[in-house]
């Protein structure tokens, strides 16, 4: 499942997953495959979730698409479970089942009744190192996947401007690559491809076990050690050391023109840095910063200048997320009125951007963003599947639980400086990609 | 309106659970609202819902309802659009409107700390929205850019194609969103027609879940919704659901088509209402597992996804399905739909799909149940539906009671080859269309 990039709607996340210290407990089995528990007894539920350290960003060079096609055969065989047999007891116990993949991990979950937890584990350990895979089998999914891709990105011009720029953003790392895959490079996965980097990579010694729900932490340790305790780790785990950006020196633009797009739009997104362990400081201070610039459709810095006070645009939004390995990028979004040009539209966002890495933030918005940042902990609470995703998430990336129940804290500590700071040194045209989306050719000249 | 409808059978076919405790509470001034009290959390989620939503605009300001609800956050009382958000991130509060061909919705979220605060600024913006001129104008022209890009999507084309074709002159059978014509002609005077017409408290249905006492629920509601007007405007009457079976195609360009395909559907008091939704969940539903899944996905790679739903609105019924193919593919997709619809009828299920169905929608209903906030939504669609507080204990009882020659029945009552509807819109080719 490519990530979503673009959305005005998708940017009120604060990536502000609670401190929850008393519900979250965390081991690591003998085998290397690290568990994490929240506990929340409201409802008699649970949702497992296995994450594996692996994305499309590990993948082969030529091979793109294959983290996201494995996920799809893994719900295929094993040597004990008939091909969609474990989606078939899922439902059978009332629960649901899927998966997704992005470009640093690649996630299966489960959401059951709390009394099926053994039975969600016994066949998630079973496809962990058994997986059978027919040419049959693959041969089908391998047209699936194609129908996915034109469905979710051929279909959609917003989707393949931001593929194209994610394409440009990158110069030399993987996040360039759609998680999806390049269609000419899917078309010829193998049952090999698959099978090859199912054994490289899918070993407890790779994975993150997250269970949220009605469940007791001891246990929870006791099925995840009968189940997932006797999987043998591989030692073909490596580091996740992958090509790394060179000094991005020069700024890069393109515009895409489709019959299909009605409403034009534009979007910069710029190289920024991520949550590192022990290190969020800076990505806080980014996150924050998107919230000033583009985080409320009426209030934030964009909204307030370019559809209050000029009037030039219907929305404008920001968004970061830095829940990465890498670096990853700052986005900012804008689309114009009617008779508005995106070129005049480009210039007066950057004029707001000027101004604002001159004024600094607005204390009163600074001090709501942070108020709601501290409530975002406990509506956050509400939702135990949302906070097994946060987890599980941060962990896949290299953060450790700690680093998950200091971010809270780490973001109430940004300052106005810290702000200001990222900000200089993130919103660098030299190191950005500005991507416009037209309706046909010759708008955007 | 397709894919709402899906999300409707959701909350049909996976209430709360059995051992949820829901409280009917009235509060002194007499409104009423459900319960469920759970003080793990510090906040509260108020759900409200007004029922008629844009089927209310009145002739020729179609996208009245919708337009008034989008601008109900853009200034109340003595704040402006920049005032009341402020207001409200201040607070935290968690407030969003939203209408649709039913009704209008309400979905806010307080924190203990300062709930009073909090609901004083949703009271105001129920209760004494601005509609300030600019806002209106700055909303119309999201609505209209909206509209404008609904123009050039096959699913939002595709649903307004199949919405006229079912739904003929009945407010179902267009887009609630309006058009841009009648979008472009509203005035400030029409938008508060749409509120003096929508939101009223004759129509109001209100739950709530967290941490919140019913003595206090009762007060915040009388304060809330006391000063509202007691009536609105008028519901409208039954839609006539006026389908013969056929194929449209809309040409459109890309790789695939948007496939939507309709028939008559079920009242939710129907006596074989549960039959109908396991034979949905058999033939269509959400799982891998099911008919069409199986057959158009798994087997012949054919689609992404497939799937289909029983959509019960509060004046009309149907069974829909939807999919996305390659233009090559969608002929044999729809081939094969329609030898799955037509075996379905003849021959009912198998008494191993019955008993997969039941185990699933019988172990799936509580695990709804997992949040203030989705509680509280699925409070208030209970009530709509007429349903007693303590249905939840009895609902699992009628789904294993549904027996093998109840599904044969209603499939042959239900399942219409015949009838079928398809609208296509893409490039699809070795389609044959009927009109």
């Amino acid at each position: 499942m490519p990530r979503r990039l673009f959305g005005p709607l998708c940017l009120l996340a604060l990536g502000a997953a609670p401190a929850l210290g008393d519900e979250v407990t965390s081991y690591t089995l003998d085998n290397g495959m690290q568990v994490v528990v929240i506990e929340d007894h409201r409802a008699p539920v649970v949702t497992q979730m296995v994450w594996y350290r692996i994305g499309s960003s590990d993948e082969p060079p030529g091979h793109s698409g294959i983290a996201h096609f494995l996920e799809h055969l893994m719900f295929q065989g094993t040597d004990d479970l008939a091909a969609g047999e474990l989606s078939a007891t899922v439902e059978e116990n009332g629960g649901t089942d899927n998966a997704f993949t992005s470009y640093d991990y690649t996630a299966y979950f489960q959401r059951v009744a709390a009394d099926r937890l053994g039975l969600m584990m016994q066949m998630e350990a079973d496809r962990m190192r058994d997986l059978q895979l027919t040419e049959d089998d693959v041969a089908t999914e391998r047209q699936v996947i194609l129908e996915e891709r034109s469905q979710r990105t051929d279909s959609d011009p917003g989707a393949l401007l931001n593929e194209q720029m994610s394409a440009a953003q990158f110069l030399n790392h993987p996040y360039g690559i759609p998680v999806i895959g390049w269609r000419h490079e899917m078309e010829k996965l193998s049952r090999k491809d698959a099978l090859d980097f199912y054994q490289a990579n899918y070993a407890p010694n790779n994975a993150i076990l997250v269970v949220a729900g009605d469940v007791q932490p001891e246990a929870v340790l006791a099925l995840a050690k009968e189940y997932y305790g006797p999987v043998a780790p591989s030692d073909r785990i490596v580091p996740r050391d992958r090509p790394q950006e060179p000094p991005q020196l020069a700024e890069r633009r393109l515009v895409l023109s489709d019959e299909r797009v009605s409403e034009p739009y534009l979007i910069r997104s710029y190289l920024a840095p991520e949550r590192n362990t022990g290190d969020q400081k800076e990505a806080a201070a980014l996150t924050i910063l998107a919230q000033l610039l583009g985080g409320d459709p009426i209030n934030s810095v964009l909204a307030k200048s370019l559809q209050f006070d000029r009037k030039i645009a219907v929305w404008a939004a920001a968004g970061y997320d830095g829940t990465t390995v890498d670096p990853d990028t700052f986005s900012l979004y804008a689309s114009p009125v009617p008779g508005t040009s995106l070129a005049d539209l480009e210039a007066a966002m950057d004029e707001v951007i000027a101004k604002f890495l001159k004024d600094g933030p607005d204390a009163e918005q600074l001090a709501r963003i942070k108020t709601q940042i501290r409530a975002s902990e406990i509506y956050a609470r509400d939702d135990s599947g949302g906070l097994a995703r946060s987890y599980g998430q941060a962990l896949a990336v290299g953060l450790t639980v700690k680093d998950v129940q200091d971010w809270p804290a780490i973001l109430q500590a940004v300052t106005a400086e810290d702000v200001m700071a990222a900000a200089a040194k993130v919103l660098n045209r030299d190191q950005a990609v500005t991507g416009w989306l037209t309706a046909k050719k010759g708008e955007a000249q | 309106m397709i894919l709402r409808s899906l999300a409707v059978l959701v909350a049909l076919a996976l209430p709360v659970q059995a051992e949820t405790a829901i409280q009917a509470v009235t509060s002194p001034g007499g409104i009423k609202a459900w319960l469920v009290e759970d003080h793990t959390i510090p906040f509260v989620a108020l759900e409200l819902r007004f029922q008629g939503g844009n089927s209310l605009d009145l002739a020729g300001k179609r996208g009245a309802v919708n337009l008034m609800t989008a601008t109900l956050e853009e200034g109340a009382g003595a704040m402006d659009s920049q005032g009341f958000a402020a207001a409200r991130d201040s607070l935290a509060a968690q407030i969003g409107f939203s209408s649709d061909g039913d009704g209008v919705s309400v979905s806010s979220q307080f924190l203990t700390e300062n709930r009073d605060q909090g609901v004083t600024l949703l009271r105001e913006a129920l209760v004494n929205p601005r509609f300030d001129q600019d806002a209106v104008d700055r909303v119309k022209g999201q609505v209209l850019a909206n509209l404008r890009a609904g123009a050039e999507d096959p699913g939002t084309i595709a649903g307004d194609l199949m919405a006229a074709r079912t739904y003929g002159s009945h407010p179902y059978g267009s887009n609630g969103d309006g058009t841009i014509d009648s979008v472009t002609a509203l005035t400030r005077d029409d938008v508060v027609t749409a509120w003096k017409g929508a939101i009223a408290r004759d129509r109001v249905f209100v739950s709530a879940a967290g941490d919140i006492s019913p003595e206090d629920l009762g007060k915040l509601l009388d304060r809330l919704l006391g000063d509202l007007p007691a009536t609105g405007a008028p519901l409208p009457g039954k839609a006539e659901i006026t389908l013969k079976g056929g194929l449209m195609l809309k040409p459109y360009p890309g790789p695939q088509s948007v496939v939507q395909f309709t028939q008559g559907g079920i009242r939710f008091d129907d006596p074989d209402y549960f039959a109908a939704v396991l034979l949905n969940e058999i033939l269509g539903g959400g799982r891998f597992s099911a008919r069409l899944m199986t057959e158009v996905r798994e087997k012949r790679g054919l689609t992404y996804g497939i799937g289909t739903g029983l959509a019960s609105y509060d004046h009309a019924e149907t069974l829909v399905g939807q999919f996305q193919a390659s233009n090559e593919k969608v002929a044999e997709a729809i081939k094969v739909i329609r030898a799955e619809w037509a075996k379905v009828a003849a021959e009912g299920v198998t008494p191993e799909e019955l008993a997969r169905a039941k185990t699933y929608m019988t172990g799936a209903y509580p695990l709804r149940f997992d949040g203030n906030s989705t509680i509280a939504s699925i409070l208030v669609g209970m009530q709509i539906m007429g349903l007693p507080t303590d249905y939840p204990r009895t609902r699992n009882q009628r789904v294993e009671a549904v027996t093998l020659e109840d599904v044969k029945r209603v499939a042959a009552r239900l399942i219409k080859p015949d009838e079928l509807f398809f609208v296509v819109v893409g490039g699809a080719t070795g389609l044959t269309p009927t009109e």
